[in-house]
């Protein structure tokens, strides 16, 4: 059984702000799921499922459901870091396809920067009872070190340079100028990122993505639903996941859960890399894009610093068109998680939406791919595939 | 006088692991391994994470090893090097370097295991470039 044509993405909503003083947590997500019900024509009657992750106050599912006032059917509390709404999506899918609910509402929200949360620079404490923690804590590993100790290693063993990997921000930053939402509307240069001072090495200042408060919400129905209303189909295709560990010392970063997430959904969706006109990449480190790329399948592996370099990811310019909203390098990253807004820039892609000077020509079929928790050690992947109706 | 030394936080100690941070507190450094399957892990488990046995058992490594990547923290208040260290047994493991030039770190060094005291816990072991 296959969900491929079983849901469609039927309303998205990016939250626009980028620091929320005078909102609360649930309050953002509830804002996040009225801009996405009200973008697809539906009201908070029709949801009878329900997905978030772990940044949902309280119990989550549960407190989220109460603050809301959802009558459920169905839910999905599926916590895989940044990538878990990229998984929502396709859980949905399947959940519709069963017949378990009709109209799946799934929500994001956080406000890292209200609470002056040092995201990327301390250490990540899960708790003592994660079987890691002491194996991992006393070394001081943040979330930027090791995506660092990733690009280190993809360095060294595939002759992958600064300049390749500052490319992707260049991209990035190319987009951001047409979004008056951006958190950074400033273009920049290759220079401008390898003389940025270096956070973690081999990784600069403008490798890092920005930390935004602010949210996001995702409707996912019924085709025959879908087709009621007054937006533009957007149909699930096919859609993969994967969690990538430790393998019990066996450490290999050079490659990510993409490998295995990704040609599961293309085998869904019965497309290769070749078809996608559109892609939405993780981006919480310029590192994060060029392994993901590879691992998709759009290069050999080791030729991802080629794959990014000379535009080759802008809009207009180059052949693969990447997170032209300015993605997490540039426009938002809300709660540190940018799964959720990957899905939203592609249906906006797909729906012929995204702004005019970044609009791809003919955008029928897209990728949004999420990464969450430590690359290539202990993370999840999530791959979608999407296509406009008459694709 | 400011610290030239970053403050290490102490490993939580639980009963699956304690033997593991008794021998640190001796100077050794030990690795799991697997007496159905024969494979060594890190970090130690009682269920071996390749086969599911719960036959495993201590074993003391040589604390040889070599750099598989590494990142200087810079923008920490005092930068530190974060690692991994693959064991001459196999494993490898999360760490860092010390009582080196942090510049002159490099992937494929060889490294040898320190212990360093931490501040509320068990002495860590890390690693520091083999003479």
């Amino acid at each position: 059984m296959s969900i491929k044509n079983k849901a469609c993405i039927a309303g998205v909503f990016e939250h626009p702000t980028r620091k929320a003083d005078t909102q609360s947590l649930a309050q953002l997500h509830a804002e996040s799921a009225h801009g996405a019900l009200a973008d697809a024509g539906l009201t908070l009657a029709d949801v009878d499922g329900y997905f978030c992750a772990g940044d949902a106050p309280g119990l989550g599912g549960l407190s989220m459901a109460d603050y809301m006032g959802l009558t459920l059917r169905h839910v999905d509390t599926t916590e895989t870091g940044g990538s878990s709404y990229v998984i929502h999506v396709g859980h949905a899918a399947e959940a519709i396809a069963l017949g378990k609910c009709n109209v799946a509402l799934i929500t994001l929200a956080g406000r890292p920067r209200a609470e002056g949360m040092a995201t990327g620079t301390a250490p990540r404490n899960y708790g003592s009872t994660a079987p890691d923690a002491a194996f991992e804590y006393s070394y001081g590993p943040t979330v930027v070190n090791q995506y660092a100790m990733a690009a280190m290693r993809h360095m060294h063993q595939y002759g992958t340079t600064s300049a390749q990997l500052a490319w992707i921000k260049v991209a990035a930053s190319q987009h951001a100028q047409y979004n008056p939402h951006a958190l950074l509307r400033e273009t920049v240069t290759v220079e401008d990122v390898v003389n940025s001072p270096i956070i973690a090495d081999p990784l600069h200042r403008l490798d890092c993505c920005v930390i935004t408060d602010g949210g996001g919400s995702i409707i996912v129905t019924r085709p025959e639903i879908a087709k009621s209303l007054k937006r533009p189909v957007v149909n699930v295709l096919g859609a993969g996941e994967a969690v990538k560990h430790q393998r019990g010392g066996k450490i290999d970063l050079t490659h990510t859960g993409a490998l295995w997430s990704g040609p599961t959904a293309f085998a869904e969706a019965g497309l290769r890399p070749s078809d996608v006109k559109y892609v939405s990449i993780y981006d919480s480190f310029t590192i994060t894009v060029l392994i993901t790329l590879e691992d998709l399948g759009f290069c050999e592996k080791g030729q991802g610093g080629k794959l990014v370099a000379d535009g080759n990811l802008i809009s207009g310019v180059g052949r693969l068109p990447f997170n032209t909203d300015g993605g997490g390098l540039c426009n938002n990253h809300p709660a540190n998680r940018g799964g959720l807004t990957k899905v939203v820039e592609a249906v906006r892609q797909l729906r012929g939406e995204a702004h005019p000077k970044v609009q791809v020509k003919n955008c029928d079929i897209a990728l949004a791919h999420g990464t969450g928790g430590s690359l290539a050690t202990r993370h999840g992947s999530a791959t979608l595939i999407m296509g406009r109706s008459d694709a | 006088m400011s610290p030239t030394e970053r403050t290490i936080p102490g490993p939580s100690v639980n009963p699956e692991t304690k033997p593991f941070w008794d021998a640190a507190a001796t100077g050794k450094l030990l690795v799991k391994r697997c007496t159905v399957c024969g494979e060594r892990h890190h970090y130690p488990r009682a269920i071996c994470p390749f086969c599911g046995s719960d036959k495993t058992e201590w074993t003391e490594a040589s604390g040889r090893g070599t750099v598989y990547s590494y990142s200087v923290f810079r923008r920490a208040p005092i930068p530190y090097a974060i690692a991994y260290v693959t064991l001459a047994e196999g494993p490898t493991m999360m760490t860092n370097i010390v009582d080196c030039d942090l510049d002159k770190i490099r992937i494929g060094q060889s490294v040898r295991v320190v212990f360093k005291a931490s501040e509320d816990g068990p002495p860590v072991p890390m690693f520091t470039p083999a003479a």
